[in-house]
């Protein structure tokens, strides 16, 4: 059964990378932006903001979808906004990688939040009294002192990415070369009789990229320790 | 320029009530650990705001609190040194000296003045090295160097040789008093060692529980006996000046201080060069006459300015020497068999000296930071 890959496999992977990647991208901002505040900050409603965050991990997956749905979709006035500025999400491929990216977030926001604890304040005061600005201080010390932290989190995020399920198919449904990914594919070839046989090659693919991903997040989290370690 | 702090704060246990005034030069802020000092300097540098501060440098205020003034660390221009050096482990070497630069947009002024830190500092090989490769004695260098590029008006140290052992303290003393002698910034120097703060400091605060006991000049505050609280017990000592004279052959060396001839285990000093001498209080005895047939060789005159009991059995004696003033630490007992009191002549019998500083020379350079020397 090894034969190159078909042109509908080749599509299913590549908008798999594709949404994995956006949707890591979309959330790596906000991810970073919330474990900071979770690990450094005390405002009113932290519990609360935890608890938001941590949600996707929870939920049903397809709760998650359905409340993405009614947010985002055609006919909630998110989505109406969204269409309006050219940036339809539902039943799109960047509706996939919204609800991938929602289903990551919890994750990155964990690895994230241990990692900025454990950057010393102190360094954070010396680098403040040498004439760095709040937000030079989280260029220069903080984010480059927790990246092996940051890459972990953002390797896991888009490996979960690459595995959302049922908030995907929720969010924007099982639309061939739009919004059906690997498990998508999987699904659907299962359903189909003698299906079997292409589930399997996209079952090795799967196993292939989750574990290529796991082996260059330990090698790159390994070189920015030892950046870090500073020997 | 001259620094002005006044801070009240109340921590559970403590509270904080002082102002001092830091002239230039070196002013070492002493005091028993929790006395508050490091407090002190977390205000000076903005990274604590107390209930109530008042800091000026200068011409600039840092903080005025009942005026909703507080500046932030960053624009304050105060190179710290903490007493662990704080190094950014992830940059190397050059890049921990140049981060204040950078951040300050000076960047091209300290690549210039560069070569003369890392030279004044002896660091000039570890540039490409990074921290976690270096010894406590070059961490801590390195840190003051970063301090001094950062372009500040002032450095502040806490401690910034408490983490070392005896051995990194001595390399990097003779820094601190080019630093002193060459940087022409005024230094806040917290520190509790007495070796420390006499051979660098020129004024001195004590603190005592939150409280300022004492300050002025070094060599008055350190023969204070209202600073001796500040002090570890044993700690007390004065600090005098004196001037090389002879290179003696059996190899002492004879110097001239205020109260007479003193006769040192040889240094390495031409005659005429200028010391600080520190002489610690247990290491006077007083005798009421001129001691005969004694085996120790540094007996000078001296006049009792006070008596100061402590609260054990031992008491504190100041004496006048010519102009110099120092302290012996004897019992009440003692005190009370001689009949001592104020005022009565009596001779000092110094069993110890030890050398506070070679400070050859007495012309303090003032000059612009970094300027190679």
């Amino acid at each position: 059964m090894w034969v190159p890959l078909s042109p509908a496999e080749w599509e299913v992977l590549t908008l798999s990378l594709r949404v994995g990647l956006m949707a890591v991208a979309l959330t790596l901002p906000i991810a970073l932006f919330a474990a900071y505040a979770l690990a450094r900050w005390s405002f009113p409603g932290k519990a609360l903001v935890n608890g938001i965050v941590h949600l996707p991990l929870v939920l049903p997956p397809v709760v998650t979808g359905y409340l993405l749905l009614i947010t985002f979709g055609p006919q909630a006035p998110l989505g109406r906004v969204l269409e309006a500025v050219g940036l339809p999400i539902a039943f799109r491929w960047t509706g996939a990688a919204v609800a991938a990216g929602v289903m990551a977030l919890p994750l990155m926001v964990r690895a994230i939040r241990l990692s900025l604890e454990a950057v010393d304040p102190r360094l954070e005061q010396a680098a403040a009294t040498l004439g760095a600005s709040r937000a030079a201080v989280f260029v220069t010390v903080t984010l480059p002192m927790a990246l092996p932290g940051v890459i972990a989190g953002t390797i896991l995020g888009f490996a979960k990415a690459l595995g959302e399920f049922g908030a995907t198919i929720t969010f924007v449904s099982n639309i061939p070369g739009e919004t059906r990914t690997l498990p998508l594919a999987i699904y659907s070839f299962l359903q189909i009789p003698g299906g079997e046989g292409a589930a399997a090659r996209l079952v090795i693919f799967a196993v292939v990229l989750s574990m290529g991903a796991l082996l260059v997040s330990e090698w790159i989290a390994a070189r920015a320790a030892r950046r870090v370690a500073g020997a | 320029m001259s620094l002005s702090v006044e801070i009240a704060h109340r921590f559970p246990g403590l509270t904080l009530e002082l102002g001092f005034d830091a002239p230039e030069g070196v002013t070492a802020l002493i005091g028993r650990s929790g006395a508050g000092k490091t407090t002190v300097a977390n205000v000076v540098a903005g990274l604590m705001r107390p209930d109530r501060a008042r800091v000026r440098l200068g011409d600039v205020t840092l903080a005025d609190t009942t005026a909703g003034l507080w500046l932030s660390p960053q624009v304050r221009r105060i190179g710290y040194v903490f007493q662990e050096a704080r190094l950014f482990p992830h940059l190397s070497v050059r890049q921990n000296l140049l981060y204040g630069a950078r951040r300050r947009s000076r960047l091209a002024e300290a690549e210039g003045e560069l070569p003369g830190v890392t030279e004044l500092l002896g660091i000039g090989g570890l540039l490409t090295r990074r921290p976690g490769a270096l010894s406590g004695g070059e961490r801590q260098r390195v840190a003051i160097g970063r301090a001094l590029l950062s372009g500040p008006r002032m450095l502040l140290l806490d401690e910034p040789l408490a983490a070392l052992d005896p051995a990194r303290k001595a390399e990097i003393l003779p820094f601190l008093e080019r630093l002193r002698d060459h940087a022409g910034l005024p230094i806040l120097y917290v520190s509790h060692a007495m070796e420390e703060v006499a051979r660098l400091a020129t004024t001195v605060v004590a603190l005592d529980a939150g409280r300022v006991v004492a300050q002025g000049p070094a060599s008055a505050v350190l023969s204070d006996p209202a600073a001796v609280p500040a002090l570890d017990p044993g700690a007390a000592g004065a600090v005098i000046e004196a001037v090389v004279e002879a290179q003696d052959s059996d190899g002492l060396t004879r110097v001239a201080a205020a109260g007479g001839t003193l006769y040192l285990p040889q240094i390495a000093a031409e005659p005429g060069a200028r010391l600080r001498l520190r002489i610690e209080a247990q290491d006077v005895m007083i005798s009421r006459d001129r001691p005969e047939g004694l085996s120790a060789l540094n007996l000078i005159a001296a006049r009792i300015i006070s008596i100061h009991p402590g609260h054990g059995p031992g008491a504190l004696v100041r004496l006048k020497a010519g102009e110099a003033v120092i302290l012996s630490r004897i019992t009440q007992r003692s005190v009370a068999a001689l009949g001592l009191a104020e005022g009565q002549g009596v001779h000092a019998v110094i069993k110890s000296l030890a050398m506070a500083s070679d400070n050859v020379g007495t012309a303090r350079v003032m000059a612009g930071q970094g300027d190679g020397r």
